[in-house]
């Protein structure tokens, strides 16, 4: 059975092969299930990405879509399809962390190039290898950049309260280091689980500890109990958060009590507000008249800018990567391996992304700024 | 800790053990009538409040598309079950129950969303969208299968809760809710302030048992239910259709979860799949009186309320850890208390 398996792929890539040498890409998100509030964002910048470039030179790019259903075993089974039936060059994908996650190690595994797009600790190959870029701002960076302000507004100590998940471990470690190295202190760590009814009591011991500032580890909808159980108890200090509460759910929720809320959030979020100066301005800007004009609809969102800064470094990569090898070949995927690992300084809507080998995170504190919930909109805080 | 925080703990574990009180309650009844034990029923509570958080930003809500479907799916099942039978002269009577009665709401609801409504008429016309729910998945899902073991109409309840957990997703979206508050006053009791959100959810639990205990102690209906509960062959016997009254229970259990919905759609944020979570809470307070006793399920649930609000003060990361774990020394105590008696002794 086996032979006749590689016999059938071997006349397959022959057929491949035979055809014309274009760089074919395979995307995958979550277009449906739980993970689709996302992922149907990733689709649509995807989709803006392709409408501003669709070739490299006159090489056209061929694009192959699918959708995991939130469930990473579809992940799997939809990067698996891609690499060894379509034979793609690179895998873009996905909406949730451990789809994501599921298809980083196919991408290992079968030795092809991927671009992540949700926050992941990324795996390396057995031999040592990576395979898997992640385009997103690390849990931790997005959390130092957050203490690191506290600092400048003249925070000596703040309490947490996060969610009694992963995201939750994220942001709370991700605050030990940047608040030892200001000489901060965090006074609780309390958790709560996204479908709780209640967080009295956490909020209690967190007002027991009269904290100078409290920090937010919730995301989206529920990211807002916290705020007004705190402001039900008398709370009226600052309050910070993370990108996870870049949300209409979360204003909409939380409505007055959560304004003047300060957070990290990549530049593209506030492009209109930027000074001209800005790296992210201009490339921001083209990426909103893409997605207009994909979509037909406005966007401020971050999540789509995510696919569009990952289509950025392929196209890059990919330019370079042509010189050496023939797309549809393993030459030519670990040549685009190499080109991926090599970016430097590629302006993105988020970042400069500077990515080198065996590190798969490549950006860097000028890829976070801070903005401030003002009247229910994002307002730039240089 | 202080008095004054063991106090406001106190108050916020009395509010939501209140809440696992009433879907507590909905749960010993519909397995004491017909031996399910209920999983998806806190479902059903967080479709109650997801319907009245669209009713009042004035979409229409998912709920009625649920209801319709359900409706037309149950109609088939028992006229064919009918036309089988030769019973033709009991189609209209069956039409009625099924397909009419069940659609009323969904149709008032459907024909009233997007307009400005009361509070009060927006609570009751999302409590009699969900209302059909129960009895409706109980003529669908459990009727044929009424004689199966416990074990069986257990597993069968949880494959229901993921099925309709999987349908709230695709009427309600992924987003969660909250609605606002029914009152708006705070109260200060012995220096301590309440809500009075929490007030009425007390009294709501408080009313709504009493009314149970008045139903089953004084009516026809109320002892009809109690000897069904008992004994299902002697109910029969005596002339009490076992398929009747577990319609009512399941009636009543609906009703039950859907006040539960409208109490807490404005102290939390609810999402399609919110329920569970609930349910299982209550579920537990049930096991600590054994699934049987009213008044003990009532201790039980505001014990798990007492006991989540004081375990997630002291550490909340292990808050379900307490409450669930609470089980085991509960389910020793009771196996080791109780001489050893067959389950389903009843159903000989």
């Amino acid at each position: 059975m086996r032979k006749i398996i590689a016999a059938a792929l071997a006349v397959a890539s022959l057929g491949v092969g035979a055809a014309q040498a274009e760089i074919t890409v395979g995307f995958v998100t979550s277009q449906s299930g739980p993970g689709s509030s996302i992922g149907v964002l990733y689709d649509r910048g995807m989709k803006a990405a392709v409408e501003y470039a669709s070739s490299i030179g006159t090489e056209k790019i061929k694009f192959i879509q699918l959708d995991d259903g939130s469930d990473p075993s579809a992940a799997t089974r939809n990067a698996r399809k891609l690499v060894e039936e379509n034979k793609v060059d690179l895998l873009i994908g996905t909406a949730t962390a451990p789809s994501t996650i599921a298809m980083a190690a196919v991408a290992n595994e079968l030795k092809v190039p991927m671009i992540a797009i949700s926050p992941i600790t990324v795996p390396a190959a057995d031999s040592g290898d990576r395979w898997v870029i992640a385009m997103p701002q690390p849990p931790s960076l997005m959390v130092k950049v957050v203490v690191d302000r506290m600092k400048r507004d003249g925070i000596k100590n703040f309490a947490y309260i996060g969610f009694s998940d992963a995201w939750g471990d994220l942001v709370y470690n991700g605050a030990q280091k940047p608040a030892e190295a200001n000489g901060m202190k965090i006074l609780t760590n309390e958790r709560y689980a996204r479908t709780d009814t209640s967080v009295t009591g956490q909020v209690l011991k967190i007002m027991a500890t009269k904290p100078d500032a409290v920090l937010l580890g919730g995301s989206a909808t529920q990211g807002a109990l916290p705020p007004l159980t705190l402001a039900e108890r008398g709370y009226k200090g600052p309050l910070y958060g993370t990108p996870a509460l870049l949300n209409a759910d979360f204003i909409r929720v939380g409505g007055k009590v959560v304004e003047g809320v300060l957070v990290s959030a990549g530049p593209v979020i506030v492009a209109e507000q930027l000074p001209d100066s800005h790296f992210s301005k201009k490339i921001s800007m083209d990426f909103r008249a893409a997605y207009q004009k994909a979509n037909g609809m406005p966007t401020t969102d971050g999540f789509s800018a995510y696919s569009f800064d990952a289509w950025l470094v392929f196209l890059d990569a990919a330019k370079r990567a042509m010189a050496t090898a023939k797309p549809g070949t393993p030459e030519f995927r670990t040549a685009l391996k190499n080109a991926i690992f090599t970016t430097k300084d590629l302006v993105g809507t988020h970042a400069i992304y500077n990515f080198k080998p065996g590190e798969s995170y490549g950006v860097d504190e000028r890829s976070l700024v801070l903005v401030r919930l003002a009247d229910g909109k994002w307002k730039y805080e240089p | 800790m202080t008095g004054e925080i063991a106090a406001i703990l106190a108050v916020d574990g009395i509010a939501s053990g209140a809440i696992y009180l009433l879907i507590g309650l909905g749960l010993v009844l519909i397995f004491a009538v017909t031996r399910v034990i209920f999983v998806p029923f806190g479902d059903i509570a967080a479709f109650t409040a997801l319907s009245l958080a669209s009713l009042e930003t004035g979409t229409r809500p998912g709920t009625v598309a649920l209801v319709a479907g359900l409706a037309v799916l149950a109609t088939l099942i028992e006229c064919t079950a009918l036309v089988r039978a030769g019973a033709l002269s009991r189609l209209p009577r069956a039409l009625l129950f099924y397909l009419v009665l069940p659609l009323l709401p969904a149709a008032a609801v459907w024909l009233v969303a997007g307009m400005a409504l009361s509070m009060p008429v927006r609570i009751a016309l999302s409590l009699a969208l969900v209302l059909p729910i129960a009895p409706l998945l109980d003529r669908i899902v459990f009727r044929p299968i009424a004689d199966a073991s416990v074990l069986l109409l257990l597993t069968v309840a949880v494959a229901l809760h993921f099925a309709l957990s999987g349908m709230g997703l695709l009427f309600f979206g992924p987003e969660g809710v909250r609605t606002k508050p029914l009152v708006d006053a705070v109260f200060e009791v012995a220096g301590l302030i309440v809500n009075a959100q929490t007030l009425l959810i007390v009294v709501a639990a408080v009313v709504f048992s009493g009314l149970l205990f008045l139903v089953f102690e004084y009516t026809l209906l109320g002892k009809a239910l109690r000897a069904t509960a008992i004994n299902r062959t002697g109910a029969r016997l005596v002339g009490i259709r076992p398929a009747t009254t577990g319609t009512i229970a399941y009636l009543l259990a609906s009703l039950l979860a859907g006040i539960s919905g409208v109490l807490i759609a404005p102290v939390t944020t609810i999402f399609y799949d919110s329920g569970f979570l609930i349910g299982l809470k209550a579920f537990v307070g049930a096991i600590i009186a054994g699934m049987t006793s009213y008044p003990g399920t009532a201790l039980g649930s505001l014990l798990v309320g007492l006991l989540e609000s004081y375990s997630s003060f002291w550490s909340s990361a292990y808050k379900e850890v307490v409450v669930f774990g609470i089980l085991i020394p509960v389910l020793l105590w009771r196996s080791l208390s109780m001489a050893a008696t067959d389950d389903e002794e009843t159903e000989e």
